[in-house]
Parts: structure tokens; C-alpha cells; sequence
């Protein structure tokens, strides 16, 4: 078996540990989405089109 | 012609911890802990995910700060002994790394924010990068004796973001926690000072014991204790505030005072019979204080809560 070097590991460490902060990010941005929908916040913002449902009826 | 490869070898690869340990880990509990306070007391609510979110994104701008001052503070950490095993002068990190993942997270930090929460929360994130790495780092650290002072801003910011995240809005109750912490710092920081054989000097730092003598540095504490006082017993009688937290408020800052009068009273040639054990003592209690200030106020959130 290939022995690993030490600088093997220590690439590893780095590889594993931007891996999991990726998909942790992924998620917490797939679970905002998911509570900001569900929610019914304003889905649409400004479009260079005017859009009466967005304007605030007093 | 020179070599062209953006992969040359360098004689150490560093690790995943080598990064976080850029974004000053210690310093992003007390954040961590702040922010949460200041979001939980607010009134209003905030979803549990936009409030993992509020909390992990302030966190993070906090490290991107950290990772932008050690970048730019690279000299003086590696002349100072507590700083020398920093990733940058220990030479475990490029400084150019630091500065990119630096500028990088404080983007996606303030970015984010604003998305899970709102605008004014995500401002005063970005505001509080900035002054803590342009503002404290870049210009005042190494120009004037009141640095901690200046420095003890930027860590006063935390609850005020989390407040601001549940209301998109600066109020009394907020800058008072704010005001809590940026005028507990500085005596915090000078008992330290004075118990602990310093290297700043050889740094070219300015620190109020060298500048200004420790006679001065013992009446600034005190000066700032008792300063200090009335914003605690102030932040109390707001909304945020109820009986745990008067009673936290008049406890704590009684010793605090009482404590900042010891060390006033005395010099250096009685400090050294003893040890430093006032100082040491008052560093201790420095610790205690904002804890439990911020444990108080959560405590009556919670009887708010269950009355």
C-alpha cells in the first residue's frame, strides 16, 4: 500500500474542510429560501417594467 | 523568461486550520454570544433559520475583520511574542491569502446578512469591518495610547447588529449595549496591561502604560469605570432590562467600581508585593462582568417570555 505523505494530509484537511463549508453554505442558503417562500416575502423586486401588484396600496 | 507557473512550491501547504485560525476563533465566541443576546432581546422574532443564519454571517464578518487585521499586522505580530505563532508570521499563511479570504468573507458575510435579515444590520456589518480593519488597524492602533479605546468599538458592534437584524433599526436599548461594551474594554484591556510584561513597545505600538506611565493607565481605569457605571445601571431600567437585570447591574458595577478604586489607590511597588493580585483580581471580575451583564438580560427576555 502507498504510504501518504504528510503534505497528503494536510491537502486533505484542506479539500475536506472547504467541501464541507460549501455544502454547509448551500444549505443554509437553500433553508432561507425555503422559510423566506413559504413566508411570502416579496418574491420579485424592481425590473425596469412597472409591476402594480408590487406598489404599496395605503 | 521567467517561470510562469502559478503553482510554485512553497515549503509549507498549510491546513483548513491554518484559515480558520485567521479568523480569530476566541474572539468570535464573544461575538457569537453578544449577537445573540442583542437578537434575542429585541422585540420581535426572527425565524430559528434566519437567526442561525444572522448570527453565523455577523460571526463571520467579525472573522473576515480578524483575517484583514492579521494581514495588515503581520510586522508587529511576528515581533511580539504572543502573536509571533500567528498563521502569517509563523509563515503557515501567504499575507495575500489572508487578504483575499479577508476582503472575500467580509463580501459574503454583508451579502448574506442583508439577505437573511435586512439592509441596516448588513450597513452596520460592513461599517463595523471597515473600522475595525481601516479605522483601528490601519490608522489608530499604531498612532495614539486610546487604540483599546478605538479597538473596543468595533467589539461593542455585535448585539447591536443582532438588534438590528429582528427590528431593521438603531434604538436606545441597542447603542446602550453597544455603549456596555466599548466603555468595559478599556479598563478590561489596561488590568491586563498592567499585570502582564508587554512586548508593544518592541512593536512600535503605543500602549497608555508605556506612553503614559501605569500611575495614568490605574486613573484611566477608573475613569472609565466609573463611566461605565451608569450605562450598565442605564441599559437596566430600558425595555431590555427587569428586575435580574437591575440586580445584575447594581452587583456588578459596585465591585467593578470598588475594584477600579483598588487599583487606583495603589502603585506599581504595592501592586508588585502582592504580585498584582488587585489587578488580577479586577481582570477576573472584568470577565465575569459582561458575561453576566448579557446573561442577565437574557434571563429576563426569558421571564418576559414565560410571564
Amino acid at each position: 500500500m502507498k504510504v501518504t505523505h504528510e503534505l497528503h494530509d494536510r491537502r486533505k484537511s484542506r479539500n475536506v474542510g472547504v467541501g464541507v463549508t460549501l455544502v454547509g453554505f448551500i444549505a443554509i442558503v437553500f433553508a432561507l429560501t425555503v422559510v423566506k417562500v413559504t413566508r411570502g416575502d416579496p418574491m420579485q423586486a424592481f425590473d425596469h417594467v412597472v409591476r402594480p401588484e408590487m406598489e404599496i396600496v395605503e | 523568461m521567467a517561470d510562469l507557473s502559478i503553482n510554485t512550491p512553497r515549503e509549507y501547504e498549510p491546513t483548513f486550520g491554518d484559515y480558520v485560525a485567521l479568523l480569530k476563533p476566541r474572539v468570535m465566541s464573544l461575538v457569537v454570544f453578544t449577537a445573540l443576546v442583542g437578537l434575542i432581546v429585541a422585540p420581535g422574532s426572527l425565524h430559528a433559520v434566519e437567526m442561525f443564519a444572522a448570527i453565523l454571517f455577523i460571526a463571520l464578518g467579525a472573522g473576515a475583520s480578524g483575517a484583514l487585521n492579521m494581514w495588515y499586522d503581520a510586522d508587529i505580530d511576528a515581533v511580539m511574542r504572543r502573536t509571533a505563532k500567528r498563521p502569517i508570521p509563523s509563515g503557515r499563511v501567504e499575507p495575500g491569502e489572508a487578504l483575499a479570504i479577508g476582503l472575500g468573507l467580509s463580501g459574503i458575510s454583508v451579502v448574506m446578512l442583508a439577505l437573511a435579515t435586512n439592509l441596516v444590520a448588513a450597513g452596520l456589518l460592513a461599517f463595523t469591518i471597515f473600522f475595525y480593519a481601516v479605522i483601528y488597524s490601519m490608522w489608530l492602533k499604531r498612532s495614539t495610547p486610546q487604540n483599546i479605546v478605538i479597538g473596543g468599538a468595533a467589539g461593542a458592534f455585535p448585539p447591536m447588529i443582532g438588534w438590528a437584524a429582528v427590528t431593521g433599526d438603531v434604538t436606545l436599548e441597542s447603542v446602550l449595549m453597544f455603549a456596555l461594551i466599548f466603555m468595559w474594554t478599556p479598563p478590561h484591556f489596561w488590568a491586563l496591561a498592567l499585570f502582564t510584561k508587554s512586548d508593544y513597545g518592541d512593536a512600535g505600538v503605543p500602549m497608555l502604560t508605556v506612553t503614559h506611565g501605569r500611575d495614568s493607565t490605574r486613573r484611566h481605569i477608573l475613569g472609565y469605570t466609573v463611566l461605565l457605571a451608569p450605562v450598565g445601571l442605564g441599559l437596566a431600567l430600558t425595555t431590555v432590562g427587569g428586575p435580574i437585570t437591575i440586580a445584575a447591574a447594581v452587583v456588578l458595577n459596585g465591585l467593578f467600581l470598588k475594584g477600579a478604586y483598588d487599583i487606583w489607590r495603589r502603585d506599581d511597588a504595592a501592586a508588585e508585593a502582592d504580585n498584582y493580585a488587585v489587578e488580577k483580581k479586577f481582570f477576573k471580575l472584568s470577565l465575569y462582568y459582561l458575561f453576566l451583564h448579557f446573561t442577565a438580560l437574557l434571563a429576563d427576555a426569558a421571564l418576559g417570555a414565560v410571564l
